[in-house]
């Protein structure tokens, strides 16, 4: 195909274009010159990749439409006869998941705030002075990343009985605030390298004084890298197991994954609704996902191979 | 609503509101009093940025610094639940440390479980995942990285066991590791195979939870590499097609080149990642079988199952050790500074799910 004919293609609508060179000719375009057997073992290759990763998510929605008397069966049929939205009922309204989403939404979205700020400002300070010990800070924060979550969790527990934060979302707070932390500052400290400093001198020549250039001009133009700060902090304390299950004990306090485990240890009676919950948590995180899934992968790629 | 009633909403509002409140005004508190202390009385030229980085400093003293300082006080201690402090009977002394490192070599981590064969079952289990993420995840953006109809609705797709929350995805593939009425038994028994039981045989139970990080880590590792991949320039492969590479010939000299800076990264933070990871090991192990723990799910049985807060101290150290020895001695036989390329450009992410 000649170069013409593919840019005549890609103006074509996708109906357009199958009209003219046929369903084969058009879902095989030579691009390399691939025969056609090669480009169906790669597509069959490529389908039977996603059947694998998409499997497991789809049979929690099966099984949570499942009615009562089927819940046990071996049946693998793509959708239950008698299918009921029923579980999703019952978590909602009889089981603590609703109690469990808001705590999680509650403490998430406010140590989110607290994080960013944290970071923002320190990102700042990073990015904009050269002061003795920037650099042994900077690799400091790399090298918390390399932690093992585990070994700090002794400590912290210890910590936190003898403060008597056991049971308490105090401790909670104020862990999730720092957690992100260190890798907020590589982020926003990489954003704010790439801001000219004389955007700022302008501003102070002005009257604006160092914080409010921060304020009124880095900010501002660094929405999209805190946007993204925003969204790891409330990843990590969004997903976090490992310190609630450590701080908290008493379970109108825990937050969804200590309820969805506790809900998943009763499986052989409730099944239907841990799949139900499973889905209404895994959906919108998912979407999210997906959507800044370039974005958030960008991170590695972006910096390292353009150098 | 189940028992979310306005009355919890209230309280659960307040302790959270008062707790941001009294981290914000202790926080901004501090801040001017370094602020007047480093301008007034140091009067440094810096005193301004050391002011903006107090919080992360608290904090991180707080979460990091303190908790590694106060490891090292645990290790030389003996303390348990019953002996939870000094004024309920612990005791601390280099005797005690010494003991506390000897027997991390010495006696069971758990009940019958020793240190090697849990570190050979690590170093296994590492090994193994990094192995199969990077081959099958560069198998796969290779795939990825042509230009075909549907790229990126497959992209999309294979990307969902790293979308989902990682909670979510364990917990429910341990349910359809179940061996009655998981779909995994199903599936071996319609092709004519016995159902294997996943939770209670050892060998199968380690297996069990490889194959749940297979399928969540090749996700990642595969769109990584596509990125790299992609960022590949296509001059390179047609100047070595002219002169005359083979497409294997072409794979090692332009594309592993190439990809190299996006790998090395990848497969030292995978290393790290796996070895730390904690929830695939611990929830894909139902019965508590102690072949099936690695290192730190040990460590943290150890800890808040058997409360031997001393003694998992030690380990810790321990793990930590192995851990730095693998970083220093991968960077120097590879040459890779990760200091230095992080000063331009921040690690990846999106991925540290797993803490």
């Amino acid at each position: 195909m000649s170069e013409v004919s593919l840019l005549k293609q890609h103006q074509m609508g996708v109906v357009a274009q199958i009209r003219r060179y046929g369903l084969y000719r058009w879902f095989f375009k030579r691009a390399r010159g691939d025969s056609p057997f090669k480009r169906i073992l790669i597509h069959v290759v490529l389908i039977a990749a996603c059947i694998i990763a998409a499997y497991p998510v789809l049979r929690i929605l099966i099984i949570s439409v499942r009615p009562g008397d089927q819940l046990f069966t071996t049946s693998l049929r793509l959708w239950p006869e008698n299918a009921t939205w029923d579980a999703y009922r019952r978590v909602i309204f009889n089981r603590d998941f609703v109690l469990w989403i808001w705590n999680s939404l509650l403490i998430t979205t406010a140590t989110c705030f607290v994080g960013v700020t944290i970071a923002s400002t320190s990102a700042y300070a990073f990015s904009r002075w050269d002061f003795p010990g920037k650099v042994s800070g900077l690799i400091f924060l790399l090298a918390t990343q390399m932690i093992p979550g585990a070994m700090l969790m002794v400590p912290i527990y210890i910590l936190a009985a003898n403060l008597g934060l056991i049971n308490t979302w105090r401790g909670l707070v104020v862990a999730y605030s720092v957690q992100a932390v260190p890798f907020s500052i590589w982020i926003l400290k990489g954003y704010y390298d790439t801001i000219p400093f004389e955007l700022e001198q302008a501003a102070m020549i002005d009257g604006c004084s160092r914080l409010g250039s921060f304020y009124r001009i880095i900010l501002p133009l660094s929405v999209p890298a805190l946007a993204i700060a925003f969204l790891f902090n409330f990843m990590q304390a969004w997903n976090d197991f490992l310190l609630a299950r450590i701080m908290l004990q008493r379970s109108h306090m825990y937050t969804w994954p200590l309820g969805l485990q506790r809900l998943q240890d009763q499986f052989q009676t409730l099944w239907s609704e841990f799949a139900a919950a499973s889905l209404m948590i895994s959906i919108p995180a998912m979407i999210l996902f997906l959507a800044s899934s370039r974005y958030l992968i960008g991170g590695l790629t972006v910096g390292s191979v353009k150098q | 609503m189940g028992s979310l009633t306005p009355r919890i909403i209230g309280q659960s509002i307040e302790q959270v509101g008062l707790t941001i409140l009294a981290v914000v005004v202790i926080a901004l508190g501090l801040q001017f009093l370094f602020y007047a202390i480093l301008s007034k009385g140091l009067n440094t030229r810096h005193s301004l940025p050391y002011t903006l980085l107090v919080p992360a400093i608290i904090g991180l003293s707080l979460l990091v610094i303190f908790p590694i300082f106060y490891n090292f006080f645990l290790a030389f201690t003996d303390m348990s639940l019953r002996r939870f402090g000094f004024e309920r009977g612990m005791t601390m002394g280099i005797a005690q440390g010494l003991n506390n490192f000897r027997n991390v070599f010495t006696a069971p981590v758990l009940q019958q479980q020793y240190f090697f064969p849990v570190l050979g079952r690590t170093i296994l289990w590492t090994a193994m995942q990094v192995t199969v993420h990077v081959s099958f995840g560069m198998g796969l953006a290779i795939l990825l990285n042509r230009p075909m109809k549907m790229r990126g609705v497959y992209r999309a797709i294979i990307l969902i066991p790293w979308a989902i929350p990682q909670i979510v995805a364990v917990l429910t593939w341990r349910t359809e590791f179940n061996a009655q009425w998981g779909f995994v038994n199903i599936m071996l028994r319609g092709i004519g195979l016995e159902g294997i039981p996943w939770m209670t045989s050892r060998f199968w139970n380690f297996m069990a939870f490889n194959i749940v990080n297979f399928w969540l880590g090749i996700p990642f590792m595969t769109v990584i590499l596509l990125g790299g991949l992609q960022s590949i320039n296509d001059t390179y492969y047609e100047s070595a097609e002219i002169d005359g590479a083979s497409k294997w010939q072409r794979f090692t000299n332009v594309t592993i080149p190439m990809i190299k800076p996006v790998l090395t990264p990848a497969v030292i933070l995978g290393v790290i990642w796996t070895f730390n990871n904690f929830n695939i090991p611990y929830f894909i192990n139902q019965r508590g079988l102690e072949t099936s723990d690695i290192l730190v799910t040990a460590l943290f049985r150890a800890a808040f199952e058997f409360n031997r807060y001393g003694f998992a101290a030690a380990l810790a150290i321990v793990i930590f050790a192995i851990l730095l020895g693998f970083t220093v001695a991968y960077m120097k036989i590879t040459g890779f500074n990760p200091t230095l390329k992080a000063m331009n450009a921040p690690v990846p992410a999106g991925s540290r799910r797993d803490k």
